[in-house]
């Protein structure tokens, strides 16, 4: 069936996809002598292009694509709307405004898991906040919109802190929050988020079942047995890590989230527990592929990857929402 | 396994939502609740599930207190049927059925044993077998009606509280609901079940119910057989109509 396979598909088409990735780049090196490296056979030069430039680059994109995938498909789960997602709610913008403010304080240099541990700061309070603004509200709509005001109040404070920025380093460094990218990453950077990337993948898994229940609205899902409670603060926890640790790697991405699993829903008959899986590999696919892009488009200045993200994220966003019937909540 | 409800009082802010409320359903028993809008039916329903926690009385389903029992547990005691919503996603009937076993701790998509046998049943109940891979952004409303119904026999809970399962329905859809939870109170194999449906149609809910239980203000203002309670003048007291009733027949002449 369509649906069982799915996730064993996008498995391989994962790995493709990281192959491809450590094989394209400035230095050519032909499939042979990638998998020798990938492997530890190959020559030291191989070896060291393969595993300490491009593999990890390839790596980071995954797990960040990933991350924002399963968000996006469980905060979509429990908005019980198809647009909800980390960019479009403020939570990536307020992770990178976090790193920024401990990058403008100077205070990054302090310890390397000031950064990782401030952006994921920053995610929490803003899902924090939508999860308040949720149990407050029925109207998802009031929802997202709390998100574009926190989304764009995220934007205002960046703004402010690279307008008032001291030093042309320390501006430069605040930019590359805000458009996004996995250029020179290595496996330190990835090992710094990997916990909070677990720890959210974790409590978002173990919050699928809910997920699924809270299809049927809120008042049926409490009925069928769901903590409500429970089930928002492993939602937020989750997303929060997870965002906040993504953007600790990459900065902040957008719609990533939306688009992953608009795709994956039909295969899963629209079951949200069942997306999850199938939209972080989903995910994680589509920035390893654009990150693809950005490396070998021939610009003068690499792209990127969060620009890129959001040139063609954004008219799907707007796409999805026209396709929605009026008289949704 | 039986819901007592007792002395339960409710308030929110200066509203007294639920006073003195007692109630009692028992196995093997059709309750109606019946009331004007407002009256507190649907607060008596949400309260007894332990959704809102009473300023005052007590509340058991079965031999614990309602608010002392694990949500899961809760579920698998009392199945609950809110008021119709429109679904997030067009999920497939079979899903929506399969949700019912959700206290079972059922996964959609891997339904084994009981899980499945439950589901099947449920669905054949309904006589809504031939819709099970359809989406629910396709049915129509009689027939979402049954899907949302066999959700919650799939739970096979010994108690169903069910709020307006009819509204909305035309009259043969009111019939074909009512029946099937009359036989889900009461099935051939023995095995007896609990209901407490919150209905507007005094005719149906005479025709079906073994007991009616009258709200206003919320307070229950009586609570016995359809023979015993239902008079002309309890439908100008609860509801201020003028009406007429011929055995257990009502004929409502207007608004007082």
């Amino acid at each position: 069936m369509l649906a069982r396979s799915l996730t064993p598909v996008l498995l391989m088409l994962t790995l493709a996809a990281i192959i491809v990735a450590c094989f394209l780049g400035s230095t050519p090196i032909n499939l042979e002598r990638i998998i020798a490296a990938l492997l530890g056979q190959g020559t030291a030069g191989d070896s060291l292009i393969v595993w300490h430039i491009r593999f990890p680059r390839a790596l980071a994109a995954f797990l960040v694509g990933a991350a924002l995938g399963a968000n996006g498909a469980a905060l979509q789960g429990l908005l019980r709307n198809p647009l909800a997602e980390p960019g479009v709610l403020g939570v990536s913008a307020s992770a990178s405004l976090a790193a920024a403010c401990v990058i403008y304080f100077g205070m990054a240099a302090t310890s390397p898991w000031i950064l990782p541990i401030s952006a994921i700061i920053g995610a929490l309070i803003a899902t924090a906040l939508i999860a308040a603004a949720a149990v407050r509200t029925s109207s998802v709509v009031t929802l997202i919109l709390v998100g574009v005001g926190l989304s764009s109040f995220a934007g205002a404070a960046m703004s402010l802190l690279l307008n008032i920025s001291p030093t042309p380093f320390s501006l430069a460094d605040m930019i590359n929050w805000t458009l996004g990218s996995v250029a020179n990453r290595s496996f330190d950077d990835i090992a710094l988020a990997a916990p909070f990337l677990a720890a959210g993948f974790l409590i978002l898994w173990m919050s699928r079942r809910g997920l699924s229940a809270l299809t049927l609205g809120e008042e049926a899902a409490s009925g069928l047995g769901v903590n409500l409670r429970r089930q928002r603060i492993l939602v937020v926890l989750g997303a929060g890590l997870a965002t906040g640790a993504s953007v600790s790697i990459a900065g902040a991405i957008g719609f990533v989230g939306i688009v992953a699993p608009h795709i994956v829903r039909p295969f899963v008959r629209h079951d949200p527990a069942r997306s999850l899986l199938p939209s972080a590999l989903l995910g994680g696919i589509f920035l390893i592929l654009a990150d693809i892009a950005v490396r070998i488009l021939p610009t003068q200045t690499e792209l990127k990857l969060g620009v890129v993200a959001a040139i063609f994220g954004a008219p799907a966003f707007i796409w999805i929402a026209m396709q929605r019937r009026s008289g949704g909540t | 396994m039986d819901l007592n409800v007792q002395d339960v009082n409710v308030r929110v802010g200066d509203a007294q939502l639920l006073s003195g409320v007692n109630l009692a359903v028992k196995a093997g028993e059709l309750t109606a609740l019946l009331g004007a809008n407002g009256a507190g039916k649907t607060t008596l329903l949400r309260t007894a599930l332990g959704f809102i926690k009473p300023d005052s009385g007590s509340i058991t389903l079965g031999s614990d207190p309602v608010q002392s029992l694990p949500p899961l547990e809760r579920a698998r005691r009392a199945a609950y049927l809110p008021q119709i919503r429109p679904l997030a996603w067009p999920n497939t009937v079979y899903d929506v059925v399969a949700l019912g076993r959700f206290s079972h701790g059922a996964n959609l998509g891997r339904l084994k044993g009981a899980d499945a046998e439950a589901v099947k049943a449920a669905l054949t109940a309904c006589d809504i077998k031939h819709l099970a891979q359809r989406t629910t952004d396709t049915l129509s409303g009689g027939e979402l009606a049954r899907v949302h119904c066999a959700r919650a026999f799939a739970a096979r809970a010994p108690l169903l509280f069910a709020d307006e399962p009819v509204a909305a329905l035309d009259p043969r859809h009111q019939y074909n609901i009512m029946k099937l939870i009359r036989e889900y109170v009461t099935p051939q194999s023995g095995l007896k079940n609990g209901a407490l449906v919150v209905l507007h149609d005094v005719n149906l809910a005479a025709r079906y119910a073994d007991r009616l239980v009258w709200m206003k203000a919320g307070r229950i203002i009586a609570s016995g057989s359809p023979k015993e309670t239902l008079s002309s003048e309890r439908l100008a007291q609860v509801y201020g109509v003028k009406a007429r009733t011929e055995g257990l027949n009502v004929i409502i002449d207007g608004a007082l």
